[in-house]
C-alpha cells in the first residue's frame, strides 16, 4: 500500500487513519472488539456503521480470512444518538 | 497458533485487571507465570467498567488497598511505558440524609487517620468543585472530596500490564479456557485447558464474575455472586468535569473521560443475581433521568452506547486474595464487589510478595475466605 493509501482516514468519528488500523492489527488486536477498545473505532457518532465494515475488510485480508468470518462485535443500544432529555421522559413499562 | 508451555511456576485463571497485574508483579520478581483468558484480555468486567479509582471507603483493608494502588498508578505510565489516561481529577461523595452524613464523618475520621487527604464540604461548598451540580435538586446536604481520587482508561491498563510481563517473560494464552484444575495429593499442580494442560506449583483464581466456577473446578466453595451492572457513555463534550461523581443514596455515580463523554452508571436494587449481560431500558430511562435532575446542563446531550458488566460481590464487599484450606497451593484473587480495577494493582503485590515469600505490605488474613465462617463487618460505601 502506498503513503498516500495509509493516510486514509477509516474511521470519521474518531479520526483513525489506515495507517493506525494497520499497525494495531500488527500489534496484535486481531478481532474487532479489541480495535475498537484500543482505536476506538466504531465507538463515535455513527456506532460504526462505515469504519466497522471498513475494518472488517481490512482486518480480513491481513488475516487471510473472508469478512462473514470477523465476529461482529455486540450492537449496543440505542443504535442512534439519543438526547438524554428524550430518553429521560420514555416511559418504561418494559420492565427488564 | 503457539502450543501451550507444560510446565510454570504459577498458573492464573483470567485474563482481567487482575490476572495480568499478578502475572505482571510475578514475572518482575523473576517467577514463570502463564495466564489463561477464555476470550480476549479484559473482556470481563474490566473492559466495561467505569475505571473509577478512589480511596474513600468505609473499612480499613479497602481504604489501605486503594491508597496503595493510587501510589502504583501515578507511577504506571513510567513503570510500564502506556499512557493508560490517568487523571486525578477526585471523587465528590454526596450526603443526601442525616443518616449518611453521620456515616461520612465516621468514614473520613477514619480515612484521615491513615492518612489520606479527604475535604469535608458544607451544602453550598459542593459547587465549589462542580458548578454544574444542581445541589439542591438532588437534595444533597453535604458531601467528601479527595482530589487524589480519579479514573483511567481500562482496557489500556489491562494491555499495559500485558505487554510488559510478556517482555519479562510471562506467557499469555487469549481464546484459551480452562477446563479444570488438577489436583493432586491436596494440592493445586496445574490447568486443563482447551489447547492442553500446564502444569503447575501454584494455580491463581483470577476469574472475576466466574470465579465460583473456576473454584469448583478444584472442589472449593466461593460465596462470590454475579450481579449486573449496567452503564452508558455520551457523546464527547469539551472538558467541564474533573471529579467522579458518586451518591450511595441514588446508587449512581458519573464521569468525564479524557476523550470528553460523560460515563455513568447505576445500579438497580432489584437486580437478581445471575449472568445476564442484556441492556435495559429501565437503566437508560432511569440514569437519563438521574442526570438530568444531578446536572441539568446534560439534557441535550446525546446517549452513544449502553451496555452491561458484571460485579463478582462478596457478602461484605471486600476481595477475597491468598490461599484457602481445603486446596493447597490455589489462590483466590477475585471478589472485588464493584471496585476491583481500581484495588487489583495493590492486590497483585500482595499475592506475588505471598508467593514468593516476601514480607507482606499488608497482612491477607482479612481477605481470607475464612472470614464468611463468622459474622463479618462489611464495606458501607458502595454503589450496590
Ligand atoms: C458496569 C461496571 C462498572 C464498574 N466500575 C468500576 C469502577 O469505576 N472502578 C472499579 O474499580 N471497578 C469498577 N467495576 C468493577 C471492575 O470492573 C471489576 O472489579 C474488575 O474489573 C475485576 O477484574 P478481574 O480481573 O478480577 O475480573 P475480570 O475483568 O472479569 O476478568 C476475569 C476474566 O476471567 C476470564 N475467565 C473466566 N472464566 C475463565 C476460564 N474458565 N478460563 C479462562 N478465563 C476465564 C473472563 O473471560 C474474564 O476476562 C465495574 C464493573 C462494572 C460491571
Amino acid at each position: 500500500m502506498s503513503d498516500d493509501q495509509e493516510e486514509e482516514i477509516v474511521c470519521r468519528c474518531e479520526d483513525v487513519s489506515l495507517k493506525e488500523l494497520l499497525e494495531a492489527i500488527d500489534r496484535g488486536y486481531t478481532t474487532l472488539d479489541q480495535l475498537k477498545r484500543y482505536l476506538r473505532i466504531g465507538m463515535g457518532h455513527c456506532q460504526g456503521r462505515t469504519c466497522l465494515r471498513l475494518a472488517a475488510g481490512v482486518l480480513a485480508r491481513k488475516l487471510g480470512k473472508r469478512v462473514d468470518e470477523i465476529e461482529w462485535p455486540t450492537v449496543r443500544p440505542p443504535i442512534l444518538p439519543v438526547e438524554i432529555s428524550k430518553l429521560a421522559e420514555v416511559d418504561e413499562r418494559d420492565k427488564r | 497458533m503457539n502450543v501451550i508451555k507444560d510446565r510454570v511456576e504459577v498458573a492464573i485463571i483470567g485474563g482481567g485487571i487482575s490476572g495480568v497485574a499478578l502475572a505482571y508483579e510475578l514475572s518482575k520478581r523473576g517467577v514463570e507465570v502463564a495466564v489463561f483468558e477464555k476470550n480476549f484480555l479484559g473482556s470481563g468486567s474490566t473492559g466495561r467498567c467505569g475505571g473509577g479509582i478512589r480511596q474513600q471507603f468505609s473499612t480499613e483493608e479497602n481504604i489501605r488497598l486503594a491508597m496503595e494502588s493510587v501510589k502504583i498508578f501515578e507511577r504506571m505510565k513510567e513503570e510500564l511505558g502506556w499512557d493508560i489516561e490517568y487523571y486525578q481529577g477526585g471523587y465528590l461523595i454526596l450526603a443526601h440524609t442525616e443518616e449518611e452524613v453521620k456515616q461520612f464523618e465516621k468514614n473520613v475520621r477514619l480515612q484521615r487517620s491513615l492518612g489520606l487527604d479527604v475535604q469535608w464540604l458544607e451544602r453550598d461548598e459542593i459547587n465549589d468543585i462542580v458548578p454544574e451540580l444542581d445541589v439542591e435538586g438532588i437534595g444533597a446536604i453535604a458531601a467528601t472530596y479527595c482530589p487524589t481520587d480519579g479514573h483511567a482508561y481500562p482496557p489500556k491498563a489491562v494491555w499495559a500490564y500485558a505487554d510488559k510481563a510478556r517482555e519479562l517473560g510471562a506467557h499469555i494464552y487469549e481464546f484459551t479456557e480452562v477446563k479444570g484444575i488438577i489436583v493432586e495429593n491436596g494440592r493445586a499442580s496445574g490447568v486443563i485447558t482447551e489447547r492442553g494442560e500446564t502444569r503447575s506449583r501454584f494455580v491463581v483464581n483470577a476469574a472475576g464474575a466466574w470465579s465460583p466456577i473456576v473454584a469448583e473446578m478444584a472442589g472449593v466453595k466461593l460465596p462470590n455472586k454475579p450481579y449486573r451492572h449496567e452503564i452508558m457513555i455520551t457523546e464527547p463534550l469539551s472538558h467541564f468535569l474533573d471529579p467522579m461523581v458518586i451518591s450511595f443514596h441514588d446508587n449512581v455515580y458519573f464521569r468525564q473521560t479524557m476523550r470528553g463523554g460523560i460515563i455513568g452508571g447505576w445500579g438497580d436494587p432489584e437486580e437478581k443475581p445471575g449472568f445476564n449481560f442484556a441492556s435495559s431500558l429501565k437503566f437508560i430511562t432511569t440514569m437519563a433521568r438521574l442526570l438530568r435532575k444531578y446536572i441539568p446542563a446534560l439534557k441535550p446531550v446525546r446517549v452513544l452506547r449502553q451496555w452491561a458488566g458484571l460485579y463478582d460481590v462478596t457478602p461484605d464487599a471486600k476481595p477475597i486474595l491468598g490461599p484457602v484450606k481445603e486446596v493447597e497451593g490455589f489462590l483466590q484473587m477475585n471478589g472485588y464487589s464493584g471496585h476491583g480495577f481500581m484495588v487489583a494493582p495493590m492486590c497483585a503485590v500482595l499475592l506475588a510478595q505471598y508467593i514468593t515469600g516476601e514480607p507482606l505490605s499488608i497482612p491477607l488474613e482479612p481477605f481470607s475466605v475464612e472470614r464468611f465462617e463468622k459474622e463479618v463487618r462489611g464495606e458501607v460505601s458502595v454503589v450496590g
